[in-house]
């Protein structure tokens, strides 16, 4: 315990700390409108589409400033999006198989591009690999007063648009019906989703970086029927992911953040999945005998 | 292209004249695919019309409810709504949609019965806003309307086939609208709860003036609650009252080489 309260003065560990929690608040907000419109994989396509643009922002400006390279991310991210977006919509490819192609040509292009990089030998180019996996050990400050700006302006941007958000989740056809254009709605959320995604990239990295994103929404669901509580506890399942993978991480020598966020994400998704009231599997194995009549109200045909 | 927002303007409606049809098609066409969906339609609905459009399937009955709602785009021809070119029109919420029940939603998107017909009021409530206390009065009274003021907090995933179809005729009601368009709306839903649900759509028509377009292929139900009756096989082959369809044959003839009528009916 002593050794943890050690731990909470440390200046990294409060940087790595805070950054992590802030990461998981507002991938678990975003990641909840993903998983409620089952694009639980566009996440993984997002994040894995930002790493040309982390080596071509590189690439062009000679600079590891992180806002740059986290700049150029989202730019990659986003025209992973429209291309997805756009193949989808012109052929007759089905969505998942689109989601798959995209990811693999803009992830491979990065490695590419991550590989050349390497080879070319210059100091300049060291650390450029930690985006694969995060190395929150890297952030400092200035980074998490940049992650709080970006988290600050995604979950805006989710209060300003909510009912648009939720109406689009939920019935995209009666949202235009109602007049509403829904790909520019979709592409604003997608661009917010976007900013969560450039959020996590430099502590989780473009390759687990999806688990952020869907974790928390899936525990979440667990716990509650309401949309706005649903928000609100995905932003603390994956605060509190990011703040006990970031704890457990630096008081072992040796262990990555990036990947112990996502383990403890994980134990709290199992925790969910098991736990919660009424739908947990536990819940449901007890419950069983004898509630199953009320239990499915679908099946009973119309009870007015 | 319609503007991001859906900005009602309460004028449009007003400036339509009394004479002026709710829904006009002139020469109407469409094509999916390279195939001819739709070939010359004229149809107009008048205000306190209940107009049924029957017809096989693959008739393009579903692409010309998405046609008056803006949904889908005329290739040729011109769609007014209230009197305006479909391309100007923006008075959305004056326009009631219930759409196929089983394509509909995601049955386990947490949303309860009452949050769902509030969202019928986001065009409504406007950009950023959260909805008001009218809004909520409206949703409720919609709700009211449909008799499911009751399930309120029930999630909408946990209700019947035809208790879900009142909620979703609530939620198009929310905007108070004077059009409401429903695509097959008694799909999957018990012969008992159609009847309650006709009953419904009665007095919306009869008792608030409510003007109705229902698309489906049960053509013995519809011909008994229609007061307009339009017979769609590509092109609109008779458009009349139901009595008219019936004497001079039209129904039977667009079915003939159709067994569809009779596996359709239950």
């Amino acid at each position: 315990m002593s050794a943890l309260i050690e731990l909470l003065g440390d200046y990294t560990l409060r940087t790595v700390a805070l950054g992590s929690a802030l990461l998981g608040i507002t991938s678990g907000v975003l990641g909840s409108f993903a998983v409620l419109r089952r694009q639980g994989l566009l996440g993984d396509v997002l994040s894995h589409a930002a790493l040309p643009g982390v080596c071509l922002a590189f690439l062009l400006t000679g600079t590891r400033t992180p806002a740059v390279l986290l700049a150029g991310a989202a730019v990659s991210c986003w025209l992973g999006a429209a291309a997805l977006f756009r193949v989808v919509e012109e052929t007759r490819v089905s969505e998942d198989s689109v989601m798959g192609i995209v990811l693999s040509v803009f992830f491979g292009f990065g490695i590419v591009l991550l590989t050349f990089i390497s080879k070319r030998g210059d100091a300049a180019q060291a650390g450029l690999n930690t985006y694969l996996f995060g190395q929150a050990a890297t952030l400092v400050w200035e980074n998490v007063v940049t992650m709080a700006a970006l988290g600050l302006l995604a979950i805006a941007a989710v209060v300003l648009w909510y009912k648009e958000f939720k109406l689009l989740a939920f019935d995209p056809e009666f949202a235009t019906s109602l007049g509403y254009n829904t790909r520019r709605l979709g592409l604003l959320l997608t661009s917010v989703t976007v900013v969560a995604i450039v959020i996590g990239l430099q502590t989780v990295g473009v390759v687990l970086m999806a688990a952020m994103l869907v974790g928390p929404a899936v525990a979440a669901r667990q716990w509650t029927s309401r949309l706005s509580r649903m928000l609100v506890v995905a932003a603390l399942v994956g605060a509190l992911s990011g703040l006990s993978g970031a704890l457990i991480s630096m008081s072992q020598p040796r262990l990555p953040t990036g990947p112990m966020i996502i383990l403890s994400l994980t134990a709290l998704v199992v925790v969910s999945l098991l736990l919660a009231p009424e739908r947990g599997l536990l819940w449901e194995r007890r419950h069983r005998r004898g509630r199953r009549r009320d239990r499915g109200p679908e099946a009973s045909g119309d009870g007015a | 292209m319609r503007t991001f927002e859906a900005s009602p303007t309460a004028s449009t409606a007003a400036s339509a004249t009394p004479a002026s049809p709710l829904v006009a098609l002139e020469h109407v066409c469409f094509r999916y695919g390279g195939e001819q969906v739709l070939h010359e339609v004229n149809l107009e609905v008048q205000i306190g019309d209940f107009l049924g459009i029957i017809g096989p399937n693959g008739a393009g009955k579903t692409t010309l409810l998405r046609i008056m709602l803006g949904l889908a785009r005329s290739e040729c021809g011109h769609v007014r709504l209230f009197g305006q070119d479909v391309r100007a029109f923006r008075d959305w919420h004056q326009i009631g949609y219930v759409p196929q029940k089983a394509v509909a939603f995601e049955a386990r998107f947490p949303a309860s019965v009452f949050e769902v017909v509030l969202s019928g009021r986001t065009g409504v409530a406007g950009l950023a806003r959260r909805f008001s206390a009218a809004d909520r009065e409206a949703a409720l009274g919609a709700l009211e309307t449909v008799g499911m003021a009751e399930y309120r907090d029930r999630l909408i995933g946990r209700l019947s086939s035809g208790q879900q179809q009142r909620v979703f005729i609530a939620r198009a009601l929310a905007s108070q609208p004077a059009l409401l368009v429903l695509d097959e709306p008694t799909v999957g839903v018990d012969v008992e709860a159609q009847e309650q649900f006709y009953g419904l759509l009665r007095r919306l028509n009869r008792e608030r003036g409510t003007t109705l377009v229902l698309v489906s292929h049960d053509v013995g139900v519809i011909a008994a609650e229609v007061t307009r009756l339009a017979c769609l096989n590509r092109t609109l082959v008779f458009h009349g009252s139901p009595e008219e369809a019936i004497r001079t044959g039209a129904i039977a003839r667009m079915y003939r080489d159709d067994s569809l009528l009779v596996t359709h009916r239950h």
